[in-house]
């Protein structure tokens, strides 16, 4: 479904026309193309660019939030060559925005790239996608030709001499690409194993030359930013937290989906435009920025608005804006045993804590699961996470450590329950309803 | 530079340092896996994790890099509780089957346990299992101890220059392995098993056959090719289990070529001559060494005295030690006879007479990686001097431009800025032709002989190469050492590195190719080289330590030579059948192993070296078996009481460098006359064919590298005599002799040249290295 | 020239090397290793799966070692080195899509094939696979057909649906 619901839709505005509405004609129609036409003519500076970019506080949609334009700025001037890169390797358990920006509005991502591309000196880029949506790297391939047609892409764009070439490259199947030295290894034609950092990919990049990477949906904010100057976007969110956000909604709710809302929006009021729980049966978790991010309880998700300070506080993140909502069928051992599988199934296997503890964290936890937990099992678990956090090359070892923790921490009971009577607290039969899977009444 | 506080202790380290290379600054140890200092940093195992002040997480030693004023603690809480959550996590899989495991007692991951493990593991979990691989004759595997630290990945990619081994999967399941289906073929692979920190990788030919500790050690100098790699020598009960590299920055580093680590096996073949024999009556006899020595003492003298001592040839080993030379040649010239030589393999000896001193290297080892431009000229040069290519490939990715000259096109596994292949009896115009290109890109005028050749674009391309940099450096190799043209491709070479301003010298063909000058066993000016003293029987020959059939530019001539000659006195460690059917006496010699010696490698640098092992049954050092045969005979100047006294008297003092080394030949002059003929012969020498010992190491003979010869020829060729790859090839040498062998498509060859190793059995009825062949379909 | 590029059969089609090509060129001209996971994918199209043979092939043609292809075609998880059914279908059963019935999806699907994950119908039709999330969660249940077709909004009947279209 293309989209549902908005409050102050920026990203979002091409996307009402769905599948009909992504080529490059519409992309003009609604003025798109039009802030790279406006920058290659009045000659912009690079530094006046980045400036703005500044101004809007955007920060990085890919999980981290680091500021855009200070990422930017870290770019050697002098160097001739190098690389902007997209990172739409959308992996994140619960995060599926990236790949509703690229079917609905490819044009915002590639007009965002060039820009970038123009602001920080690079004659080359590419846009790493996810392997699991060959769909829509065949769409951006698609995009791209029309874009090359056109004259945005290639030699002397629209006859300035400022000359930029962009293409497209597919992942096949690993989370760790989604990490943004994994992802440059994986273009370069290896094992996405993450790299040791520093040196930062700003001076050591692609090809060992100076690179800026950033998420689809930052590229794709660019174009608007540019449009309305950086200060309003700011302002449409809150400070340090500038502009919209796209939010993917999953799990129990009545309309999952994407939601562009302005930062600090009460998460109240996006559970209500995603049509509220499903059923009408009582919130018992969020995990509120991939699955990465700690899990919140009802209560202090609640609480919370929907920007980077506000779920810090609360103790979690907003990572890449998936909002995982549980509800009370859901057993959190079972849950937990799911997203540790993960972790365990996506560890590139570098690190021994990521490669050793992941396994170790998962079986443990499949343990309990089917009722073999010892009592001693979940010092044991904390133990472990903390023997892998902040001691491996890239954070997927405290991606697959936070959840443990949090879990363990909010539901802590739910977890001795389970070694105790080796059963869930929340009914087998309730649960397998929770889905929605089977019809009321089928088996 | 740089200071900071390692454990409270401030150093200055230099900019760029990492932690781990300022805490060995300071001997200072941080327990680490993946890391090794001739390998990129991995940053994998996470062993080296120690705290930095003001970091809130624990920083990897061995990638981080130091700033200003950084202060490290290596042993507080926090770096000592990561480190041992780490190992917690390396054991958690790890079989911790020490006491069934070859790596037992020099396993880092067993000392390190000891260190920083927990007694009890609290993981109850299943434990994971790994398949071992089959990684060929000489690395075993037991994949499970593998603690994936990729030191053998990274070395193969990047010291061998290709990677065989690379780590499959992902996650736990992530395994290290060579293509299906694939073994680790480079000359270098033994190395994996010294960088294997855990008992993954062990030695499949030591295997089982000892523990460490019951091991005896004893430094070592390798006896095959110039570079003289160090080497440790591990016996148990006098026989040699083991040889291990020991680290020299300046000659081998901490590196050893297989056929240096495993040639060991060739010491027990049962090939070994352990006791004097005789022939009498046509029959082999074993006999005491004082009948042998009478014999062999006999039958010299009565050729001398019936024939002249000029009647005696003598034919010494280039892998000989300078003292088995130095009193050979005193022996020889004690009986009257100046035919004295160890260049077996060498062709052009118009040099002789005219050298400014003795042919080396012409620069340090060590001065080979601070060149910018090489010239390698007519080289094999992965297989005849893997660490001298590894040099070069470390260079190479410095930025340094490494250009060939060669009759092949073999990879190097170097990124080769030019290069210029061409047929044999081409080379000397080709470098001709770099020269004048060279000489004409400086504005200087070039030889009146170099003047008249046309240059190429390929010479063009090498010539602009070599003249861009700011020191340059030209590399001769065993093919042009052995060329027929030689000398002519040494004065070429002098001119060009003249002109550039740089330095140019050759590639010692073996353990004591400088030192058999040292050690005068070269002709005198009456005397006759190697080639004269086959080419022109002789009515003795005495042998030490060669295998002239195998060893000599032409082997067929050798053999005849020797089979018609009425006495040969052999010296060697090994019998043959060849040797038994030309000898009149075999006496059995220590191989290096077992006796003291002295090798004075490509560089000119000495190195002696003591026995590790006694000599097998009556096996006598083979200097003492000179010095035997020199006071039967009667002669002066043998009275020595060990083989220091040998070297002393031989080098003139204990020098660290021999002196008088000088590649320049005075009034040399050019051949540039090219016989081009159809079908020119190339002869490699194969890796493990290169001499007595490793032709009889079991383990090495099953490697990649001594595969059966073939007849290798370009497309063009094979088309040309009507074969296909695959093909049985009749080759004829001469119209005499002619062989079978299987026809192989080499796309690095040139036209008009069919490669065929020499050194081997199986093509001695070939001849002569250098020749013109005729061939076609069986 | 390297001996281990010597497994160059079985050929890639003249079609997948037409493909492999215009991978390559997007890259700069000293990086055609970069293009290995598309050519891998190309391959693994033509040939059903990838064989030991096929890798090297690709490596080959790339000019990389093979076992630097081997590491690309054993990380990434939707290349096949064993032989596959005429349809893999993939199921995600994370987290978020098995709160809206992943689980129950996949479960569904054993069921009607009678097969486990990895296994493969004794016709050759179908093989299962477990997936990772695929950045569809809204969507789900979720399910990849030959990895490149996505399936939305899989609940029993578009199961029937789908299984009763792949003849
Ligand atoms: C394990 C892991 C997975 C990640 N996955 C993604 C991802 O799927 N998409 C993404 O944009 N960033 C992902 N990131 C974050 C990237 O490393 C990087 O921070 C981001 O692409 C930078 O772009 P931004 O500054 O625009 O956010 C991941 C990071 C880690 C550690
Ligand atoms: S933390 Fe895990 S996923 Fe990240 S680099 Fe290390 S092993 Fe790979
Ligand atoms: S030695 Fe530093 S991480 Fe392995």
């Amino acid at each position: 479904m293309a989209l549902i619901d908005t409050i102050n839709p920026l990203l979002t505005t091409g996307w009402s026309k769905g599948d009909a509405g992504w080529s490059l004609k519409d992309y003009e129609a609604r003025g798109g193309y039009a802030q790279l036409k406006r920058i290659l003519a009045s000659k912009m500076s690079q530094d006046d660019l980045i400036a703005e970019v500044k101004k809007s506080v955007l920060r990085g949609r890919g999980g981290a939030g680091f500021p855009t334009g200070l990422k930017w700025s870290f770019m050697p001037k002098a160097a001739p060559e190098k690389y902007v890169v997209c990172n739409t390797d959308e992996g994140e358990p619960g995060t599926f925005k990236d790949r509703d920006l690229m079917r609905f509005d490819p044009h915002s991502v590639i007009e965002g790239m060039i820009i970038a591309a123009y602001a920080v000196g690079a004659k080359l880029g590419y846009n790493y996608i996810h392997g699991e949506i060959f769909d829509m790297y065949q769409r951006f391939e698609e995009a791209l030709d029309q874009a090359r047609a056109a004259g945005y892409l290639g030699n002397n764009i629209l006859g300035s001499d400022f000359s930029f070439d962009l293409f497209a490259h597919h992942g096949w199947g690993a989370y760790i690409c989604g990490e943004e030295t994994g992802l440059l290894e994986s273009i370069e034609g290896k094992k996405g194993q993450p790299r040791y950092k520093p040196p930062f990919p700003a001076n050591f990049g692609l090809y060992g030359k100076p690179t800026t990477i950033n998420n689809t949906e930052t590229f794709a904010a660019i174009p608007f930013i540019l449009g309305m100057g950086g200060e309003a976007y700011l302002n449409l969110g809150k400070p340090n937290n500038g502009g919209t956000k796209l939010f993917s909604v999953s799990g129990h709710v009545n309309r999952p989906g994407n939601y562009e809302v302005p930062m600090g929006t009460p998460f109240a009021k996006l559970l209500e435009m995603a049509g509220g729980m499903r059923g009408g049966r009582k919130l018992k978790a969020v995990i509120p920025g991939g699955s990465s991010a700690p899990v919140l309880p009802a209560d202090l998700m609640m609480e919370c608005t929907m920007d980077y300070d506000s779920i810090a506080k609360a103790g979690s993140m907003l990572g890449s804006g998936a909002v995982i909502v549980m509800d009370e069928t859901v057993c959190m051992v079972k849950a937990l045993e799911r997203l540790s599988y993960f972790y365990f199934e996506e560890s590139c296997g570098q690190c021994t804590p990521c490669r050793e503890g992941s396994g170790w964290l998962y079986r443990v936890v499949h343990r309990i699961e089917h009722g073999q937990g010892r009592p001693e099992d979940l010092d044991l678990l904390n133990r472990v996470t903390d023997n892998m956090m902040g001691k491996t090359i890239c954070a997927l070892a405290d991606a697959a450590a936070f959840p443990v923790r949090s879990f363990i921490k909010h539901f802590k009971s739910e977890f001795e329950y389970h070694i105790e009577h080796k059963k869930c607290l929340v009914d087998p039969e309730v649960q397998r309803a929770g889905s929605g899977f089977f019809k009321a009444g089928a088996a | 530079m740089l200071e900071i506080e390692i454990d409270g202790k401030t150093l200055q380290v230099a900019d760029g340092s990492t932690i781990i290379e300022a805490a060995h600054q300071l001997g200072t140890y941080i327990p680490h896996f993946c890391y090794h200092k001739k390998l990129s940093i991995a940053a994998n195992c996470r062993m080296c994790l120690v705290q930095v002040e003001k970091a809130p997480k624990p920083m990897p030693a061995c990638a981080t890099p130091v700033t200003n004023g950084m202060k490290v603690f290596t042993h507080s809480e926090l770096a000592v509780n990561a480190q041992k959550g780490v190992m917690e996590f390396l054991l958690i899989n790890h079989p911790l089957d020490c006491p069934i495991c070859d790596q037992g007692g020099e396993c880092q991951l067993q000392d390190l346990a000891v260190g920083y493990g927990e007694s009890a593991s609290q993981y109850q979990e299943e434990k994971r299992v790994v398949p071992d691989k089959d990684l060929g004759p000489l690395v075993s595997t037991d994949m499970t101890r593998c603690i994936n630290c990729t030191r053998c990945i990274r070395f193969t990619a990047e010291i061998a220059g290709f990677m065989e081994l690379g780590q499959s999967y992902r996650g736990e399941r992530a395994e290290v392995m060579p293509f299906i289906g694939k073994t680790v073929d480079t000359e270098l692979s033994g190395n994996i098993i010294d960088l294997c920190p855990v008992g993954a990788l062990t030695s499949k030919p030591f295997r089982f056959s000892a523990r460490t500790w019951e091991l005896s050690r004893r430094k070592s100098v390798s006896p095959h090719d110039g570079l003289g790699s160090n080497l440790i020598v591990q016996t148990k009960h006098d026989k040699v289990m083991r040889v291990l590299p020991l680290e020299n920055e300046d000659v081998n580093e901490c590196w050893l070529t297989d056929k240096e680590r495993f040639s060991y096996q060739g010491l027990s073949s049962a090939e070994r001559l352990t006791k004097p024999m005789v022939k009498q009556g046509g029959e082999w006899k074993e006999v005491d060494w004082s009948v042998a020595l009478d014999y062999a003492a006999h039958a010299l003298r009565d050729v001398a005295k019936t024939h002249g001592g000029a009647a005696i040839g003598g034919l010494l080993s280039p892998h000989a030690t300078l003292e088995e030379m130095y009193l050979a040649q005193k022996l020889l010239r004690g009986l009257g006879s100046e035919n004295i030589d160890f260049r077996l393999r060498h062709s052009d000896f118009s040099a002789d007479g005219k050298r400014k001193g003795t042919p080396w290297l012409g620069m340090k080892i060590t001065d080979i990686g601070r060149l910018d431009r090489v010239l390698v000229v007519g080289s094999f040069l992965r297989k005849d001097h893997p660490l001298i290519a590894q040099r070069l490939r470390q260079s190479a990715k410095r930025g340094a431009q490494i250009s060939v000259l060669h009759s092949a096109d073999d990879d190097l596994l170097i990124k080769l800025a030019a290069r210029a292949i061409a047929a044999p009896s081409q080379l000397p115009a080709m470098l001709a032709q770099v020269v004048k290109a060279v000489c004409a890109i400086k504005g200087v005028a070039a030889d009146t002989a170099v003047a008249g050749v046309t240059v190429s674009a390929d010479a063009q391309a090498i010539a602009e190469s070599l003249a861009s940099g700011s020191s340059a450096g030209v590399l001769l190799g065993n093919f042009a050492q052995q060329h027929p043209q030689a000398a002519t491709l040494q004065v070429l070479a002098g001119q060009l590195a003249a002109t550039l301003g740089g330095r140019y010298g050759f590639l010692g063909e073996a353990a004591n190719s400088v030192g058999g000058y040292v050690a005068k066993a070269v002709p005198g000016a009456a005397g006759l080289n190697a080639a004269a003293m086959l080419k022109d029987p002789r009515q003795a020959y005495v042998v030490v330590g060669a295998e002239p059939e195998l060893d000599c530019a032409d082997g067929a001539q050798a053999l005849a030579s020797l089979t018609k000659a009425a006495a040969v006195v052999v010296l060697s460690p090994f019998k043959s059948q060849a040797m038994l059917d030309y000898a009149a006496v075999l006496l059995p010699v220590s191989p290096f192993s077992e006796t003291s010696g002295t090798f004075v490698n490509t560089e000119g640098r000495v190195q002696s070296f003591y026995a590790a092992a006694k000599p097998l049954g009556e096996t006598r050092p083979a200097w003492k078996v000179l010095r035997v045969l020199g006071n039967l005979l009667d002669l002066s100047g043998f009275a020595f009481n060990s083989s220091e006294e040998v070297r002393a008297e031989a080098l003139g003092g204990q020098p660290e460098f021999v002196s008088s080394l000088d590649n320049g030949i005075d009034g040399g002059t050019l051949n540039l006359t090219a016989s081009a003929q159809s079908l020119e012969r190339v002869a490699d020498v194969p890796i493990h064919f290169a001499d007595s010992l490793v032709r009889r190491a079991s383990a090495l003979q099953q490697a990649a590298d001594s595969a059966a010869p073939t007849a290798r020829m370009n497309a063009a060729t094979l088309a040309k005599c009507g074969l296909a790859s695959g093909d049985k090839a009749r080759v004829g040498a001469g119209g005499t002799a002619t062989m079978t062998l299987p026809a192989q498509l080499d796309v690095g060859l040139p036209d008009g040249v069919v490669r065929i190793a020499a050194a081997h059995a199986d093509t001695l009825a070939l001849g002569a290295m250098s020749s013109v062949l005729s061939v076609e379909k069986a | 020239m390297n001996n281990q590029n010597d497994m160059l059969s079985p050929e890639l089609s003249p079609e997948s090397l037409k493909k492999i090509d215009r991978e390559v060129a997007k890259y700069p001209a000293d990086q055609k290793q970069s293009a290995v996971m598309a050519a891998l994918v190309i391959a693994q199209d033509e040939k059903g799966w990838l064989s030991k043979e096929t890798i090297a092939a690709v490596a080959g043609y790339l000019g990389m070692p093979p076992i630097a292809a081997y590491e690309v075609a054993s990380f990434y998880n939707m290349y096949d080195l064993q032989p596959v059914g005429k349809y893999k279908l993939t199921v995600c059963t994370n987290l978020p899509c098995a709160l809206s019935g992943g689980v129950h999806a996949a479960d569904y699907v054993k069921e009607k094939l009678g097969i486990d994950f990895n296994e493969t119908t004794p016709d050759g039709k179908f093989t299962l696979k477990e997936g990772e999330c695929m950045g569809a969660c809204g969507d789900a249940p979720v399910m990849l057909v030959n990895n490149k077709r996505m399936c939305s909004f899989m609940l029993p009947e578009q199961i029937d649906k789908l299984l009763a279209e792949c003849k």
